[in-house]
């Protein structure tokens, strides 16, 4: 079917946001990935999440790596630009595009392969520097594009499709982004909407580096018995710490939620945080604590998901380079060239 | 010491080398020395050698003085001020006949270590330094400044010359700036006193500097950037072009400091590696900011990648290439003109780039400045060849200039109001004929004129697509607009010679220096070339007409395989056998006298007249 054109007609009602958008707005080109594919449910939430946010879709920019979770943005955000760059590259390219504009919003979309292997330093360099973005990672353990090697994520031990078994530790990009300075922390399940809308949501307000790992089962090359990223795996072995509810600047704030097993934190922009806490000890703000439970529970094999790690007042790249309020895209003559008095000045210092 | 040849007797014409040890604080003192006889009016062409390393290594700093204002090397050493035992053998040998040698007699030496042809003047800086000064740091740092001072007595360099130096190096800091007059005057009162002076070459004021400037070409490229209007650069440290990224920090704090705030209009990153800086500046290129990186030889491999993602996708990228010597880790404080293939047809695939060559600093700023124009206007990455020897060395060259009516040529943009108006916008549709798509940036209209950019094929409306004649579609059309490139790029400087002849030049780059001073004195030996200084990749058809008019063109490169020989056959059709190699590729600058040598080999074995033998 995916050699088929959209339909441009749509139902009159269909629900429109307050920019007036329906879900189709927000919607790209029908998805070529096999149907079942985790990452087209990943599509899905990105949608939801800006038509639910009121972004004009034209004010994001989408970029990506190569591999089939590279692919996706042109399934979702059909007027923003989008980048497809090179593989394992997208960070840098994103940061590039991020410094030249402050005004827009930057999602980047990798996977394992894209992220964990070869592109494992630029995913490092851009969680440390704190570009303002919100970096998807659409985690399957393997490399599907190329029909079914292991990739850097897969556990130790897992079966790949035809009976070979993964011999080398396994990445955990959640793990590594906390150890790296990553301001926003979250991971989630593709077949979990209702965790995954508000954490897109929540990321997307967030000021510096906002990660977030979301398990995303091949259904080509890994999701089989001996898999522990397929369907059946994740559903059995997920230990979410955390629910999130995300209010932007101007919702109301309700109290519908009994008290001490709701938190709200308050973000950057004055957007609202509510996490239900599903585990009492879990706290979100403290980083050690944090990086400790989730080595405990990978031990017992349990796959940690829901927020992880949140800090509300980091600043991002823009902040540490102090740099004008202004897009410096938007910056002319005016504001850039020195002129030939000036230059008259400098050649006077070089005699 | 006995001489048997007449020691060298010259005024404003001659080269002084020192010797040290790097890490030891002589470059300050040595460019101090080639600074004040500038202020005596008189051209100096210094050359820092040093190694790849931070302290204890043998370093050199040659001063060539030269009234007629040559920049190249010349090759040889008139007086060799010798200050490191590691290099002695070595650096003796290098003074010409009848030249002199300055050396530190505390310890006495065999006179097996000397030669006896040329004039050896001894002066016991350690003994006065360790006399004078109890601090070790002291003993070593105005040991420097003493021989300056002595040399100066030496040399009849005027002190006032130096003194105003040391005033406007040390302004506001009176606490350093007495103890090095002091210094510098010991060294003088010792000269003065102890040694036979003024030895026989010396200078004499002149008035042959006028307003031209004295600075190091990544200097003046990072002021061409700001002056450009790039705001985003980012790059990873390697030698020769990481002070190229530290000097457009150093300008854009000084001149884009927005005044009212104190927010910078720049953002500058170190990146991780050379693929990220690519990377960065790609993303920024393709979102509307005027973008570059720095690197050298090994940065533009890491590069392969990205730079054709950069041509296929059509994204304005500056790239400047500080070349050093290569293959490899080469000879990282060296300099060669050896990335010419490697960067005009940088990655996998049918690729070709554009390349600008400057031959100097001056040419540096104007270069990198026009280079923004050329990135923005051809949507495609713009390279910048310079090497260690132009980015490294400070030179002696016309004034900045800067034309306050000049605007950026932002290339070919569609903004809100041409997509509002309902204009057709295909990313890569040729609507103008010239090769060149209409862009849009990110952001720019609600729903008209997004597009997907990808390193994969595409069609006029950046579609994906496999289509065979749809990719051969665009692959000719990248073809059209690199020939656009021609009409923006600089063309080549021709230059004919004061008689008819049929022996040309090819040349580019900080070549033009020694080139200029070889021909004028080949023409005063009655050997007349014609010239033309090439300035960019595509090659204008220019060239190949002046390959035409002449029977034996001469190419000079600094590199082993004749890389620009190798664009000029393989892009034009032009007669290789024509085309006549003379490379030098030892690390070291081209002098004149390698240049005069090598073609006056080469015209006698083509039996061309008139011809003397010229000195080697």
């Amino acid at each position: 079917m995916t050699y088929l054109a959209k339909p441009r007609l749509h139902h009159p009602e269909l629900p429109k946001n307050k920019l007036g958008f329906t879900h189709r707005d927000y919607e790209g080109t029908v998805s070529t990935l096999c149907a079942g594919c985790g990452h087209d449910s990943i599509s899905g939430a990105i949608i939801q999440a800006f038509f639910d946010l009121d972004i004009p879709p034209h004010r994001v920019a989408k970029l990506s790596g190569i591999g089939c979770s590279s692919k996706t943005p042109t399934y979702f955000l059909g007027n923003s630009h989008g980048f497809n760059s090179v593989h394992g590259r997208m960070p840098s390219v994103l940061t590039g595009a991020n410094l030249a504009n402050r005004d827009l919003i930057y999602l980047g979309v990798s996977g394992d392969g894209d992220s964990a292997s070869i592109g494992l330093g630029q995913f490092a360099h851009a969680m440390r520097r704190g570009v303002n973005m919100v970096y998807i990672v659409e985690n399957n353990g393997v490399y599907g594009l190329t029909k079914g090697q292991f990739s850097a994520t897969a556990d130790k031990g897992s079966k790949a499709k035809r009976g070979a078994v993964n011999n080398e530790e396994a990445i955990d990009l959640g793990m590594l982004a906390l150890h790296l300075g990553a301001s926003f922390v979250a991971r989630s399940f593709s077949g979990d909407k209702e965790q995954l809308v508000p954490l897109i949501r929540a990321a997307v307000a967030h000021r510096g580096a906002a990660f977030i790992d979301v398990v995303s089962p091949c259904v080509a090359f890994n999701n089989h018995a001996g898999s522990t990223k397929s369907y059946d795996f994740v559903r059995e072995h997920n230990d979410a710490v955390n629910r999130l509810d995300f209010m932007p600047t101007r919702a109301e704030i309700t109290t519908e939620y009994a008290p001490g097993s709701v938190r709200e934190v308050v973000q950057h922009d004055g957007s609202v945080l509510r996490l239900r806490k599903l585990h009492a000890d879990y706290d979100p703000g403290a980083k050690l604590v944090a990086m400790n439970y989730l080595q405990q529970r990978q031990a017992a094999g349990e796959i940690v998901t829901g927020l992880l790690y949140l800090r509300p007042d980091a600043d991002d790249l823009h902040g540490l380079l102090n740099t004008v309020d202004v897009p410096l895209n938007q910056l002319g003559e005016k504001e850039l060239v020195p002129g030939a008095a000036t230059l008259e000045k400098v050649n006077a210092s070089l005699r | 010491m006995k001489h048997t040849v007449t020691p060298i007797q010259r005024v404003n014409d001659f080269v002084v080398k020192f010797a040290n040890v790097n890490g030891s604080g002589s470059a300050s003192a040595n460019l101090l020395f080639a600074k004040s006889i500038l202020r005596m009016g008189v051209p100096v062409a210094p050359r820092n050698i040093f190694p790849s390393n931070i302290q204890g290594l043998p370093t050199w700093f040659e001063v060539r003085v030269n009234e007629a204002g040559w920049r190249g090397r010349r090759g040889g050493v008139d007086l060799m001020v010798a200050m490191n035992p590691q290099t002695w053998d070595q650096d003796i040998k290098e003074i010409e006949p009848g030249g002199y040698l300055f050396y530190d007699s505390s310890k006495a030496l065999p006179p097996s270590k000397f030669r006896d042809d040329i004039v050896v003047i001894g002066m016991p800086l350690t003994e006065i330094c360790n006399r004078e000064y109890s601090d070790p740091r002291q003993r070593q740092l105005f040991k420097n400044i003493i021989y300056v001072g002595a040399l100066s007595a030496l040399l009849e360099i005027e002190p006032e010359a130096i003194a105003e130096l040391i005033g406007e190096l040390y302004k506001g800091k009176e606490a350093l700036l007495k103890p090095n007059v002091q210094a510098m005057n010991m060294g003088r009162t010792y000269a003065t006193n102890e040694l036979d002076w003024p030895l026989g070459i010396r200078v004499q004021r002149a008035n042959a500097v006028g307003e031209k400037i004295f600075i190091e070409g990544n200097s003046a490229a990072a002021l061409g950037c700001v002056y450009g209007g790039a705001t985003v650069a980012a790059w990873y440290p390697i030698t020769p072009s990481s002070s190229l990224a530290e000097a457009f920090a150093k300008h854009c704090k000084r001149f884009r400091t927005d005044p009212a705030t104190g927010k910078a209009r720049y953002a500058i990153v170190q990146a991780e590696d050379e693929l990220a800086s690519i990377g960065i500046v790609i993303g920024a290129g393709w979102n509307g900011s005027r973008a570059f990186t720095c690197t050298s030889g090994p940065g533009i491999s890491l590069m392969q990648e990205f730079i054709g993602l950069a041509y296929f996708a059509e994204i304005p990228t500056v790239l400047f290439d500080i070349q050093r010597g290569s293959p490899s880790t080469g000879m990282p404080t060296r300099t060669q003109q050896a990335d010419l293939v490697s960067c005009a047809y940088a990655s996998h695939g049918d690729t070709k780039h554009v390349l600008i060559f400057p031959e100097d600093p001056k040419e540096a700023f104007e270069f990198a400045a026009l280079s923004f124009d050329l990135a923005e206007r051809l949507q495609t990455p713009i390279f910048v060849m310079m090497d260690l020897d132009i980015g490294m060395q400070d030179w002696l060259c016309e004034p900045l200039a800067w034309d306050e009516s000049r605007r950026f040529d932002r290339g070919k943009v569609m903004g809100y109001a041409d997509l509002e108006a309902g204009k057709d916008f295909g990313r890569y549709l040729d609507v103008d004929g010239d090769g060149i798509p209409y862009r849009t940036y990110p952001g720019t209209h609600p729903n008209r004129g997004a597009f997907f950019t990808r390193g994969t094929t595409k069609d006029r409306y950046a579609r994906y697509s496999e289509d065979g004649a749809t990719y051969v579609d665009n692959m000719e059309r990248l073809l059209r607009k690199f020939e656009t490139a021609k009409k923006y790029v600089p063309m080549p400087v021709r230059k004919s010679a004061a008689q008819p002849t049929r022996v040309g030049a090819i040349y580019f780059g900080s070549t033009g220096a020694a080139m200029e001073e070889a021909l004028a004195t080949l023409a005063g030996q009655g050997i007349h070339l014609d010239t033309l200084r090439i300035r960019a990749f595509p090659f204008h058809d220019e060239i190949a007409d002046f390959i035409a008019d002449h029977d034996q063109v001469f190419v000079i490169e600094q590199n082993r395989d004749a890389q620009m020989r190798m664009l000029l056959v393989n892009e034009m059709p032009v007669d290789p056998a024509k085309l006549l190699s003379v490379l030098h590729y030892d690390g070291t600058p081209i002098t004149a006298r390698f240049i005069l040598g090598e073609i006056a080999e080469k015209l006698a074995m083509f039996n061309v007249t008139p011809l003397r033998k010229v000195a080697p």
